[in-house]
């Protein structure tokens, strides 16, 4: 097949698609249809339904309404096993591999057609054939722990097209990606797309959707907003789409003078927990009423980092000096104590303990001090204060301070984390992607409360994906690149072309423009 | 959310008070039933096994203070028990712990030279040292070296039931027991009264209570409780908060081990009035603190009662042994079926069932 | 002091020993494998063993005694599997309440039948020609009944099934990342519940072996903890089948000299060696254990749920 033949029936259609949870409606009469050769957006903030329709359609989830066509027939998709065998294939956001497995076994693995014995090495012959065809080169008898993000990414893209998928779903498959690796994906996907794919690319990115979709279908909070060409819309409509209304897109930043030395980190070197380097002499200074944010993708010690720095990971090389201080492998409690507050990038795993009550998370790391903890005892009347001040102050959700915290939802588990932290005037504040995963409203909130700190005399080391955020929060940007601080420039002074290029490996090339 | 014919099964965050206890209601009572097919299956009439078991407990004072005096050991040891497992330490060795408690109780009654009156404080201070370093050892095991705590509590057990045995077989045994696997008898002053017409050593009942009590009040208001509590729900934001594993981990195995190991000094002190072999000290009772305290899930105070039901069993185990000519094991088949169906039965906690319209989507409100 | 006779005697009596160690194991490594830990092995193998026996002694025939020993193991694992995976309870406390039913219901069934030796005892068999090496031959190739030489092979068999074969790649997908495996089609429960009493029939026939083969009798207990040790030694093994050749046959050794050297120490002392060791032989496989190759399944001892409500 050569280019999308006009077909009577779209690849896929799903009509009024509805899914109910408990508590929210994430897909409420979605209409949905791929053509064959069409590389069709879902385009939507976090928690828009992009995933949950997509695992509908790959048969994870049952929809509660709606219905599926395939090729012009009416289909029931129970599993995933229904979904491959109608030839959808699905690579998620965070990549379904066995990792201590080698590639070819990870792509054997349930694999019709394979051998009873060592199936892994007549899948590595296929495999290579594949990989050839489709331009996305991986080397079978590598485990898969060993790989980049980028090369996990293309087994994911194998192991759907040796199953024979016509239909491929990627899920956020930027956010791993480099953008000139984003680069060699779109050559690859315009590619399957000539030889008659149809894609479904889901994305919160405007720019991605703009550069490499056929057609863009908007989601907002489960219901189809509209569909649109690329052409014929701005990034600015479609963000009025995703959103509802007018989208700023700057943060109005007051001039804040810089003031003393709050964090130093010496030539600090750490390994991740496969024993590898993550973090290899990084060096920097964070002065007070200020905030540096760490761009990077993901997955380039950013995560070691911050667990070096709140004590949760040891150092092997290098000193950190807390306000003057020599804090280096010094125990969480010990910086937490001196100071140091810690927005973690994983919430709920991390930062709360979901069945005990809102009130009691918010004194989780302030415990055994007075107010709240006297002689060993816990001072009850003084954690209620606290928490009601808490809850009021800074908008929290919540049917009481007695609550459960897993009751609470994303925004408000962030807002709570943030109470705890920051009421506690620390000198630093290490926020880990803050606003992830956040509506709107919770962004913003964060956003000031983190600039807030800033005009307060807090220094806030901000790490982030979100280069935007990024540079409308900083106020000096440093650039990680596998455990390597690539460069540090002033916020007014950089450029994305600049920073795009550090991200990727260029060492502190400064770009006129 | 599912649909089975007419009704919707709505998952739920959080089971209310009602509800976990009609669930556990529900499972000791399917438990009983299948514990009738069992009695059947022996050839005897539930009803009439179940009347004579009543009969055997109820019928006067002295038979239903065995259940009391079945719960006292469980009463200790299932409050330590449940204090273990809130910090998800999976204890199964209050059985090891028990005789610990045992065997420094008997050393204190027969060897130790003391004074008269402090003999029994004394024997119980012993016991409660002897059980919380039996209990320290697995619990250093595992933050350290991350020896699985449910493998090195129940190794433990059998080395300690070895040590009972191979002291009452050998250095300890009685020289006027004339031949068999005893210690002498303790003194007067090392034995515990009773209340009138029973075996029920109040004493140690007492402190059990009052234990119960304290470990609630330490869990809901000291900082080792709330540290306890946060390493037990979530040990990942317990390490990113600082709470130290090892101290709090180590202080609740040594106060779990300690109440086993009180238990152990009340049976011996009470009961048998010197070692002997562990079969006769401990029916098993460590084992059966675990159904405790699973049934009481989490609160102390709660594990008092479901103590008394276990002794409950117990006793009926008793009963049915005499009226019905049934051993005693059938209680350890009790048992398991009551924690089966216990577990089993947790998901209908998770569950709420409605009646939805059938068809038609049902479409819940917009969330926070 | 016959240090010959002596070693000869202590290597064959050992690998009588393990061989129920050797059988719970290799079955508890196909179902943690999998993702689900049993702790009910002991239950299973005291079931086992009375069904063995009571079969044996009834019908003549131990290896009709073996069989029903498997399949009354394999029944109970099958409500273990039911509880953990259908209804996603916490499968340690599943397993126990299995180990305290069983050990119950065999205390319960085995009244009467104690006391009694079984009157057809599973023979013994000298390997011909092997048998006559010297020092190797009475060592390895007499006085071991066939259970020894299938438990070797099915090591090896299951070994090869689980890293050379389709099959394995299944079953160790399954417990290490099941999300990934369900998102491939696979049936993650059934995996588990095939696992899983596959890991019931071998605690059987490891329990048959004690009453029938062993030790040709009954008595309420008799598997004295063994069950535990097997959760034990499948941590030391690694989750490898031929890992626990070794490791069973090592603690065959443990058990066989605790009874040798009663002459010299206290029995009780000695019989508690074995434990003891377990738990050295846990702490010791504490060290080094991050390396990739010898984790646990990552998925281990966690119900799957796929996150459909």
């Amino acid at each position: 097949m050569v280019g999308p033949a006009p077909q009577v029936f779209p690849l896929v259609s799903m009509r009024q698609i509805t899914k109910v949870f408990p508590g929210v409606v994430a897909n409420e009469r979605v209409d949905f249809a791929v053509q064959a050769g069409e590389i069709h957006a879902l385009l939507g903030e976090n928690g828009a339904g992009k995933t949950t329709l997509m695992n509908i359609l790959y048969g994870l989830y049952r929809p509660d309404a709606g219905e599926i066509w395939v090729q012009g027939r009416k289909v029931e998709i129970r599993s995933p096993r229904d979904a491959i065998a109608l030839g959808i294939g699905m690579v998620h956001q965070h990549f379904k591999l066995v990792l201590p497995h080698t590639v070819a076994e990870n792509v054997a693995l349930g694999l019709p057609g394979t051998p009873f014995w060592a199936p892994a090495r007549a899948v590595a012959q296929r495999l290579r054939a594949l990989s050839e065809r489709y331009g996305l080169p991986v080397d079978p008898d590598r485990r898969v722990w060993e790989l980049s993000a980028g090369e996990q990414q293309r087994v994911e893209i194998l192991k759907a097209l040796i199953r024979g998928a016509q239909l491929l779903i990627l899920d956020e498959p930027t956010s791993v990606l480099t953008p000139q690796e984003a680069h060699e994906l779109f050559k690859v996907l315009r590619n399957m797309k000539a030889k008659g794919h149809g894609i479904i690319f889901i994305s919160h990115k405007l720019d991605e959707v703009l550069e490499v979709a056929d057609r863009i279908t908007v989601l907002r909070r489960g219901r189809v907003v509209g569909t649109v060409l690329p052409g014929e819309t701005t990034k600015g409509e479609l963000a009025r789409m995703m959103v509802g209304r007018e989208v700023v897109f700057q943060h109005t930043k007051t001039a804040c003078p810089r003031g003393a030395e709050a964090l130093r980190v010496e030539g600090l070197y750490a390994r991740n927990d496969r024993g590898l380097w993550a973090v290899k002499g990084v060096s920097f200074c964070l002065y007070q009423g200020e905030i540096l944010g760490i761009a990077g993708i993901a997955g380039n010690g950013q995560r070691e980092l911050v667990e070096v720095l709140t004590g949760l990971r040891r150092a092997e090389r290098g000193k950190i000096f807390l306000l003057g201080q020599d804090v280096t492998n010094r125990s969480p409690r010990f910086l937490s104590d001196l100071g140091c507050a810690h927005v973690p990038e994983e919430r709920i795993r991390l930062g709360t303990v979901p069945a005990l009550p809102v009130e009691e998370n918010l004194i989780l790391k302030r415990h055994h001090r007075p107010p709240f903890c006297r002689l060993s005892f816990l001072n009850l009347r003084s954690v209620r204060a606290f928490a009601l001040r808490a809850i009021e102050g800074y908008g929290i959700m919540t049917p009481g301070p007695r609550a459960p915290a897993k009751l609470l939802s994303g925004g408000n588990i962030q807002r709570l984390i943030l109470a705890r932290e920051l009421s506690g005037k620390p000198a630093v504040v290490i926020a880990a992607h803050p606003t992830y995963g956040l509506d709107v409203g919770a962004t913003e909130q964060i956003r000031q409360l983190l600039l807030r700190q800033r005009g307060e005399g807090a220094a806030v080391l901000l790490v982030s994906e979100d280069l935007e955020e990024i540079m409308a929060l900083s106020d000096r940007i440093a650039v990680m690149f596998r455990g390597e601080i690539m460069g540090i420039v002033p916020a007014e002074e950089a450029c994305p072309e600049e920073i795009g290029l550090m991200m990727a490996g260029e060492r502190g090339v400064r770009i006129k423009g | 959310m599912r649909r089975i014919g007419p009704f919707l099964l709505e998952p739920r965050l959080t089971p209310s008070r009602p509800v976990v206890f009609g669930v556990s209601l529900a499972a000791v009572v399917a438990a009983l039933l299948v514990g009738a097919i069992v009695f059947w299956a022996y050839g005897l009439s539930p009803w009439r096994a179940y009347a004579a078991i009543g009969r055997g407990i109820f019928g006067s004072w002295p038979s239903f203070s065995e259940v009391l005096r079945r719960a006292i050991p469980l009463v200790l040891c299932g409050v330590g028990l449940t204090l273990a497992f809130r910090a998800r330490f999976w204890n199964i060795g209050a059985e090891g712990q028990l005789l610990a408690g045992a065997v420094a109780a008997t050393g204190v009654a027969l060897f130790l030279p003391a004074p008269e009156n402090l003999r029994l404080p004394l024997m119980f201070l012993g016991g409660f040292l002897a059980g919380a370093l039996w209990g320290l050892i697995p619990a250093l095991l595992r933050v350290k070296l991350g020896v699985n705590d449910v493998i090195s509590t129940l190794m433990l057990n059998y080395v300690m039931v070895y040590i009972v045995e191979w002291l009452v077989h050998g250095p300890w045994k009685g020289p006027t027991m004339r031949g068999f696997a005893y210690t002498d008898a303790f003194p007067l002053s090392a034995r515990l009264s009773y209340l009138p017409h029973t075996r029920v050593h109040w004493l140690t009942l007492v402190v059990g209570l009052v234990l119960a009590g304290l470990v609630s009040w330490m869990l809901a208001r000291t900082r080792l409780g709330y540290e306890v509590r946060v390493v037990g729900q979530n040990p990942e934001a317990a390490r990113y908060a600082g709470i130290s594993f090892i101290v709090v981990l180590s202080l609740v195995m040594v106060l779990s081990g300690g109440l086993a190991g009180l238990a152990g000094v009340g049976e011996v002190a009470g009961i048998h009035g010197r070692l002997r072999s562990p079969a006769h000290i401990s029916m098993g009772y460590g084992y059966t603190a675990i159904i405790v305290a699973w049934l009481a899930r989490g609160s102390p105070l709660a594990a008092v009662f479901t103590a008394l039901l276990f002794g409950l069993i117990f006793a009926a185990g008793d009963s049915m042994k005499i009226a019905l000519g049934l051993p005693f094991q059938i209680t350890g088949v009790f048992n398991g079926l009551i924690l089966f169906f216990l577990i089993g039965f947790d998901l209908l906690m998770f569950w709420r069932v409605r009646l939805g319209p059938k068809g038609k989507a049902w479409i819940g409100r917009v969330g926070s | 002091m016959d240090w010959a006779g002596w070693l000869i005697s202590t290597v064959s009596r050992a690998l009588a020993f393990g061989v129920p160690l050797l059988w719970g194991t290799l079955g508890e490594i196909y179902a943690e494998r999998a993702g689900v830990v049993n702790l009910g092995v002991e239950g299973m193998m005291i079931l086992g063993a009375f069904t063995a026996f009571a079969v044996s002694q009834s019908a003549g025939r131990p290896g009709l005694g073996l069989l029903c020993a498997a399949l009354v193991a394999g029944f109970a694992a099958l409500l273990h599997a039911f509880i953990t995976v259908t209804l996603r309870a916490n499968q340690y406390v599943s397993g126990l309440a299995l180990s305290l039913f069983g050990l119950g219901l065999a205390g319960l069934l085995g009244r009467g039948w104690e006391g009694k030796p079984l009157r057809n005892p599973m023979p013994t068999l000298t390997v011909p020609g092997l048998s006559r090496i010297p020092v190797l031959g009475p060592m390895f190739f007499q006085d071991q009944t066939a259970l020894t030489y299938i438990g070797i092979v099915l090591a090896l068999v299951l070994w090869v099934l689980l890293f050379r074969t389709r099959f394995g790649v299944v079953i160790r997908s399954v417990g290490e990342s099941p999300a990934t495996a369900d998102a491939l089609g696979i049936n993650v429960g059934l995996v588990r519940y095939l696992c899983v009493v596959f890991g019931g029939l071998l605690a059987g026939v490891g329990g048959g072996y004690l009453s029938v083969a062993y030790r040709p009798s009954w008595t309420e207990g008799m598997t004295a903890g063994m069950g535990w040790i097997v959760i034990a030694l499948t941590i030391f093994a690694s989750w490898d089948p031929l890992q626990a050749v070794f490791g069973a046959f090592f603690f065959g050794a443990l058990y066989h000299l605790s009874y040798r050297l009663q002459a010299f120490l206290a029995p009780e002392l000695l019989k508690l060696m074995p434990y003891l060791f377990a738990i050295v032989v846990l702490a010791v496989s504490g060290f080094g254990r991050a390396r990739w190759r010898r984790r646990a399944p990552a998925a281990l001892g966690v119900p799957y749920v796929r996150g459909e409500r």
